[in-house]
């Protein structure tokens, strides 16, 4: 079960795009992140919170108050996809088709550039994320292909049911381009396991009205965590 | 569901998401339709993908009530220029790549708009990653990967290549990305189009309505 907690702190809205805000800043810590992040977007996020004191290493909380815990989130999912897809390249199952392994290779090397893109933006913001465990997918054809459909299904509803708490369109965006991504990969994977067929977008997934999935953090969350050592803490969700 | 109250940013958004499900649904029904022209071992694929758009179409009219545009006239020849899309299997598959990556980006290139409207804003997200599934498979149908490359048309031909401008961009949000594996990277991240560049691939299509 995921933990959660009562959200810290009441605080005003104080988004401000002023820079001097930073340094004059004495709000919550809520305020600081919107200030921020408004700042962020004027003068390039890295250096924004480089000449801060945050006290934010050894972060461990996912806080969904603001948009750093969604990206958090994000980093979080992209860290679980590019280290299974870097577990499967190295223990490869023997039963794998001809071209699947450089499929799973490509998908891995993109997980790779989503989890640096998250890493980079979040800088000092980033939390620590517990470590990861596969033991429980079995290294087999169907078992890697089977876990890759479902990383890639979840990664697709994580990152739909996130886009409408987003509150900078900047982050939105970003979010597209990597889901559209996301999607063709759970595409492909689907291919690869049923091929030619209507699994690509299957039923199963793709409801009446033709929409794929979004689901809420938590629900994300606890089907991620079977595949981390350790309490994914959430607040604010 | 008709919304009379809806944002008129959030209608135009929805009318021209609905142009392009009416142009997908109607190449779809027609494509399926025409005696000998999908292969029968995809022929699953490209109803599937055909079901949806129908889908599409009916949820967007059902949440623009009376403020939905009238369906448009089509023309998938683009006046000639492809005159054996229901004919030729190459020819239809390679508009149904052409006609999918180019919604993709059309849906990404909205969202920010539509940011007013979460409820509106997240089934766009949820039709969105739908048509990134049908254009990875119909990519992987034309023996392509299911994801673009720098910005690449790939096989298509040049007149296809506004499909794909930009496509190769590395710099995102306020970051230019460094990596060692280029390729990569561009294919990582799907990129957006704006409203002027996607009708500008697209009208050529289009004959009647708005």
């Amino acid at each position: 079960m995921i933990e959660r907690q009562e959200h810290e702190s009441p605080a005003p809205d104080t988004a401000s795009s002023d820079l001097r805000a930073l340094g004059a800043w004495g709000g919550s810590r809520r305020d600081f992140m919107r200030t921020a992040i408004a700042a962020g977007v004027a003068i390039g996020l890295p250096m924004a919170l480089q000449g801060c004191v945050l006290g934010a290493a050894g972060r461990k909380k996912l806080d969904f108050g603001d948009d750093f815990g969604i990206l958090n989130f994000a980093y979080a999912l992209e860290t679980l996809e590019a280290e299974f897809y870097e577990h499967v390249v190295r223990n490869p199952p023997a039963d794998l088709r001809p071209g699947e392994l450089q499929v799973l290779r490509d998908i891995g090397a993109h997980e790779k550039e989503h989890q640096r893109f998250f890493k980079r933006a979040l800088n000092v913001l980033r939390i620590e994320i517990p470590p990861r465990d596969f033991s429980s997918i079995v290294m087999t054809r169907d078992g890697v292909l089977g876990a890759a459909r479902m990383f890639e299904d979840l990664g697709v509803a994580g990152y739909n049911g996130a886009g409408s708490r987003v509150r900078l369109a900047e982050f939105l965006t970003i979010a597209g381009k990597i889901v559209s991504v996301e999607a063709r990969h759970a595409s492909a994977i689907r291919d690869l396991i049923d091929p030619n067929s209507r699994s690509f977008a299957g039923d199963d997934v793709i409801d009446a009205m033709g929409m794929d999935r979004a689901l809420a953090p938590a629900a994300i969350l606890d089907r991620a965590q079977p595949f981390f050592r350790g309490r994914l803490k959430v607040v604010n969700l | 569901m008709a919304m009379p109250s809806m944002r008129g940013d959030t209608v135009d958004v929805l009318n021209f998401a609905l142009m392009l499900e009416e142009l997908e649904a109607e190449f779809y029904t027609r494509g399926v339709a025409a005696p000998g022209l999908i292969p029968d071992d995809v022929h699953a694929v490209f109803d599937q993908i055909r079901k949806h758009e129908v889908a599409h179409v009916a949820f967007i009219r059902g949440a623009l009530g009376a403020r939905a545009i009238a369906r448009p006239t089509f023309d998938f020849t683009a006046g000639g220029m492809f005159a054996d899309v229901f004919t030729n299997p190459e020819t239809f598959m390679m508009l149904a790549q052409a006609f999918e990556d180019t919604g993709v980006r059309a849906y990404k290139g909205q969202a920010a708009t539509l940011m007013p409207d979460p409820a509106v804003l997240e089934s766009a997200l949820k039709i969105h990653s739908v048509e990134a599934r049908h254009g990875a498979e119909v990519r992987r149908v034309r023996r392509q990967k299911g994801w673009i490359s720098g910005s690449s048309r790939g096989d298509l031909p040049p007149v296809a290549q506004k499909v794909y401008d930009g496509e190769g961009n590395t710099f995102h949000f306020i970051l230019a990305q460094p990596s060692s594996n280029k390729l990569g990277l561009s294919e990582a991240f799907d990129e957006p189009l704006t409203k002027g560049q996607v009708m500008e691939i697209v009208r050529p299509f289009v004959r009647g309505g708005r």
